[in-house]
């Protein structure tokens, strides 16, 4: 008998099967996945170094660009490690609006998913649903911030815009539309054979090993963990809300851990920031939404202050932390570490792909939501001509700026 | 790990401390008030010493199994100070204690064990601290770079500010004129 040989089968960095910049190497048995090694790295862009040569104001604009769908998350969680380092307390008003912010976010994410999950298993027309029914969201996000992807709302010590009386239908409106469709939206991924044949028993991870390799977020509440920064630790407004822990056994009474149960996971976490969102809008104070208006002022105040301090929030894959060290006399933070919860994510994509066949990688993948952070070209639309601009060009013009402005 | 009594911040502090004795060098309890209701969240800051380290972590998993946040890292000159995040108490509503460990290790002599041991999903970033500080993490599992692409120059530490930075590697592009 000649012995059994594995094969090492590399997939990504970019492959059309993964969503982001992330190379696997597989070892593989035939169909099975033996062996997992992930690497990562790809699209680094030094951002914390960078952080640390700009004042805590610039830096909300920088943590916004970290990653496109989370781009509350970070500038907020990097908001809270400088209050919480200096002791800025967050009007009350504007508490509530940080929340209504930050499920917004919440539920755009999860929509965005949800199509980017039905694609993977070949589900085209889903993803056109869900992506249609997300735009929605994006129109709400653009009234309520001015804008559809980077929001630039979050302000050291508060929020930049307010939600007055006659912006409350609009946001009502919106919350209803996903009311009437939500049941669609279960129908369509919960009763569906071939979405429960793909998912189902798919890409398992244990209670065990969640707790033990430190997952975050719907990986880590759909096998049936209970930790959601929101409910763990008081912070925002969410403390004055009705929030309890959601796992997927509230639907089905029982976990499995697998791919089916981060579906339901995250479709009850659009429920429940709708819920949210209009409990926001219910019990809201008013008063002032920042806590010191004025920037300049603001700025003074950061350069003479010192302290450390940690800003946690939960973003729609799990919980974000930021560590920020402010040196007095120094305008810049002295350090800036961000981590994101796709870091804390990555151990477990080894257990859950261990024992699966080739053909499930892509959704296992996709469905602990991972997000490397992408983009390293620009496409400009000039409306009838549409153009790219390549590595080289771009860079010649951004020398060309740096020319002139050094004339 | 579930019948032992569970600690309020203040416990925590005074555990460490009773444990510990003089090895504890500093510890802080934050307090966040927040919200209409007034909630209350509590951030611990204890700095410990470097023989001391691994038992720490030990008593801690032992007292409760706790979420390992991240590992962040300042230069200070003559040490680097490694911060390890922890999270206790989460799973009960509101309850969730912040502890943040801090460990100095003198820049001449960089290591720090490692804590895969305990808790596994300390890997990460533990490989992530390495490379960005010049740690070495004695004992890890697996010591390959996790960001930095395999040709970066040895011996250039992002995080560091004492000249193994990033000065040598930074190109201004409109001076090298690529």
């Amino acid at each position: 008998m000649t012995e059994k040989t594995t094969y090492r089968l590399p997939i990504g960095p970019i492959h059309p099967a993964l969503k982001e910049p992330v190379q696997f190497e597989f070892e593989i048995d035939g169909e099975r996945i033996v062996d997992v090694d992930v690497s990562l790295g790809h699209v680094h862009r030094s951002i914390e170094w960078a952080g640390t040569r700009r004042n805590p104001i610039q830096n909300l604009y920088l943590a916004e660009r970290i990653c496109g769908i989370c781009s509350y998350c970070h500038p907020v969680a990097f908001s809270l490690a400088v209050e919480n380092a200096l002791d800025i307390q967050v009007p009350d008003r504007g508490e509530y609006l940080r929340v209504i912010q930050g499920e917004l976010e919440r539920m755009c994410s999860h929509m965005l998913w949800a199509g980017v999950a039905a694609h993977e298993v070949g589900f085209d027309t889903v993803l056109y649903l869900t992506w249609q029914m997300r735009e929605k969201l994006l129109d709400l996000t653009e009234y309520l911030t001015g804008n559809r992807v980077t929001k630039a709302i979050t302000m050291i010590g508060g929020v930049r815009r307010d939600i007055t009386k006659d912006m409350v239908p609009k946001i009502q409106e919106t919350l209803d539309y996903f009311k009437e469709n939500f049941e669609k939206i279960r129908h369509t991924y919960l009763d569906d054979k071939t979405f429960k044949m793909r998912c189902q028993g798919v890409g398992v991870l244990t209670y065990d090993d969640a707790i033990k390799l430190c997952a975050v977020g719907p990986t880590t509440r759909a096998s049936g963990v209970k930790k959601d920064v929101r409910v763990d630790q008081p912070y925002f407004a969410y403390s004055d809300l009705d929030i309890d822990y959601i796992t997927p056994d509230i639907l089905t009474g029982e976990i499995h851990g697998d791919v089916y149960d981060r579906i339901i996971q995250r479709l009850l976490e659009v429920k429940q920031a709708i819920d949210l969102m209009e409990q926001c809008l219910d019990k809201m104070p008013s008063g002032d939404i920042v806590a010191e208006p004025k920037p300049a002022k603001l700025l003074a105040m950061l350069k003479k202050a010192e302290g450390e301090g940690i800003g946690r929030h939960e973003a729609p894959r799990g919980e974000v932390i930021h560590y920020v060290k402010l040196v007095s006399g120094e305008e810049n933070a002295y350090t800036w570490k961000v981590r994101a919860p796709t870091y804390n994510n990555i151990l477990p994509w080894i257990p859950m792909l261990k024992g699966e066949q080739i053909a499930d990688i892509p959704i296992v993948a996709a469905s602990t939501d991972p997000c490397m952070s992408c983009t390293n070209r620009v496409a400009v639309v000039d409306r009838d001509n549409k153009y790219i601009l390549n590595k080289e060009e771009l860079h010649q013009m951004s020398v060309e700026k740096t020319r002139r402005l050094l004339k | 790990m579930a019948e032992k009594k569970q600690l309020d911040a203040k416990g925590l502090v005074k555990y460490f401390k009773d444990e510990f004795k003089t090895k504890i060098k500093k510890t802080t309890v934050k307090k966040r008030v927040v919200g209409l209701e007034k909630k209350e969240s509590y951030f611990v800051w204890i700095t410990i010493d470097k023989s001391i380290f691994k038992d720490v972590i030990k008593h801690l998993v032992e007292y409760q199994f706790p979420h390992l946040a991240v590992v962040s890292g300042n230069d200070l000159g003559k040490t680097i100070e490694l911060i390890y995040h922890f999270s206790l108490d989460h799973g009960q509503k509101f309850k969730e204690i912040s502890l943040n460990i801090k460990v100095e290790i003198p820049k001449s002599n960089p290591k720090i064990e490692t804590i895969c041991d305990y808790i596994p999903g300390a890997l990460i970033t533990e490989r992530e601290k390495q490379e960005m500080l010049g740690v070495i993490v004695e004992g890890i599992p697996d010591s390959r770079r996790l960001f930095l692409p395999e040709d970066f120059p040895k011996g250039v530490y992002p995080w560091r500010k004492d000249g193994k930075g990033m000065e040598k590697v930074i190109k201004n592009l409109h001076e090298v004129k690529k």
